[in-house]
């Protein structure tokens, strides 16, 4: 991403001058208050929205979104919502099958798998949206606050499930959030975005390990790396 | 089902006493009692006027619903389309039907073809309405997972856009389903067939209790029709649990 600008018909501007590269493989957070422009950068990353100002590059091809909320359709069982993005793209029955069980086994919904979004949990209707996202195996995966409706057990379990998942597929993940310490917890890197128009105010690396448990939310590493975005985050929060 | 039941049983009690003690006139408000008799004596031509008009009303509405599906599909497919031809859709549904009917049958006959074209064109455009609000009110999240996912308008509309708008669709069709029964009753005055012409001639002749049977005989049938509409909305939605329970 080189000078991105997005401003809206109106006069509202969204995202302001966003350099950023993000290297193949990497776990990135993009961490930032609400309204601050994070998911329109998200979604020009996507492709769905385009900057007003300045160019991006991708050079993976196969990108898969996962929204705020489930977004399931609720009449189609799970695991024809999962093999929907495989439908949509014209793969034969038979393989998008296999493939959608085998995304729905990974993100643990393997009994679920002929039930209707009505009747699962929040958190089971988000890790099937997951599962739709695996299922194209996409070599980079942008999550818009996926998390953010769910309660706090469901939340950090679901954050555990998608480090490793990461970890078995290595694809570039770009995860924004409003959370810090969802933010310090899955990352390899954050950056941590200004008040509307969005600017970048810190872009740091978390080495916190490669795998990720529960109990290192309660370790001093990572208090120290939660108070360096909390600051980065109260300093950039101020309007200039 | 006991409250409606208690309140129909109420009424039609209340009404018998009233017209008994003589407070109105039974030649105004027939006796339920009489209007059970007047079902009886003439049932053959009740029931023979009761088919016309349901068989009237059934295709009427199975137009209004096909016609009206298309319809909405068409306008739903934004640009210049919808903006022109929009305002016919509105101007459908203000058309008063009772100065119309004469005219369908001019151009139709005293036949059937008047009556459907009357039940048409007074239940097509709640159908159309119903369905292009459906329509555009597609998850803007959905679209764009769709669009992520190159998915052509035609997979859209079929996976996604159509089966999105299905309780505005059935909102429309359960609407239509009373309509359709009123538009063809309007027509039958004209032409003098079904519930509607036996309603006229009734009141011609000031057998108020025959208007009654008729009258309920129609509503009995706009219920059934809205009833079998109601299922079909469950059937197709069995599965939504939220949305069906709006």
């Amino acid at each position: 991403m080189d000078h991105l600008r997005r401003t809206f018909p109106g006069g509202i501007e969204a995202v302001k001058d966003v350099s950023l590269q993000v290297p193949p493989g990497e776990f990135l957070a993009m961490l930032g208050p609400s309204g601050c422009g994070k998911s329109t950068l998200l979604r020009m990353i996507a492709g769905l929205d385009h900057p007003t100002g300045g160019t991006i590059h991708r050079s993976q091809s196969r990108v898969a979104y996962v929204f705020q909320d489930a977004h399931l359709l609720p009449w189609r069982t799970v695991l024809r919502n999962v093999s929907l993005p495989l439908e949509l793209r014209g793969v034969t029955a038979a393989q998008r099958l296999t493939a959608a069980r085998e995304a729905i086994e990974q993100v643990g919904l393997a009994d679920f798998a002929h039930r209707y979004p009505a009747e699962l949990s929040g958190g089971m209707r988000m890790r099937a949206s997951l599962a739709r996202a695996l299922v194209t195996d996409p070599d980079m995966l942008l999550l818009d606050e996926p998390f953010a409706a769910l309660d706090e057990i469901t939340r950090t379990s679901l954050d555990v499930q998608l480090r490793n998942l990461w970890i078995q597929r290595r694809m570039t993940v770009i995860f924004v959030t409003h959370s810090i310490s969802e933010a310090a917890f899955l990352a390899d890197r954050a950056i941590v975005l200004s008040a509307r128009p969005a600017k970048i105010v810190l872009d740091v690396k978390i080495d916190l390990g490669l795998e990720r448990h529960n109990a290192l939310r309660g370790e001093p590493e990572f208090a120290r790396t939660s108070r360096l975005l909390l600051s980065a985050l109260e300093g950039g929060g101020t309007p200039q | 089902m006991l409250p409606p039941a208690i309140v129909f049983i109420t009424v039609v009690l209340l009404a018998e006493f009233i017209v008994r003690r003589g407070w109105i006139a039974d030649y105004l408000l027939p006796r339920p009692t009489q209007v059970l008799a007047a079902i009886q004596t003439s049932s053959r031509e009740l029931l023979l006027a009761l088919r016309s008009t349901g068989v009237a009303s059934l295709i009427g509405f199975s137009l209004s619903a096909v016609v009206g599906i298309v319809m909405a599909i068409i306008l739903a497919s934004g640009g210049w389309v919808e903006r022109a031809f929009y305002p016919y859709a509105v101007f459908f549904q203000t058309v008063p039907i009772i100065a119309i009917a004469p005219l369908l049958v001019i151009w139709f006959g005293l036949d059937a073809d008047a009556v459907i074209a009357s039940s048409f064109i007074v239940s097509v455009f709640p159908v159309i309405a119903n369905t292009l609000t459906g329509l555009r009110s597609t998850d803007p999240a959905l679209r764009d997972l769709f669009r992520l996912y190159e998915a052509g308008s035609l997979s859209t509309l079929l996976k996604l856009r159509l089966p999105f708008a299905f309780p505005s669709v059935f909102t429309g069709l359960r609407v239509a389903a009373g309509l359709a029964v009123i538009g063809t009753i309007v027509g039958e005055f004209i032409t003098g067939s079904g519930l509607g012409g036996l309603i006229q001639v009734s009141r011609q002749q000031q057998k108020v209790d025959k208007v009654f049977a008729a009258l309920l005989l129609s509503s009995l049938l706009g219920i059934a029709l809205f009833a079998i509409v109601n299922a079909m909305g469950r059937l197709a939605m069995r599965n939504w649990h939220a949305s069906e329970k709006e």
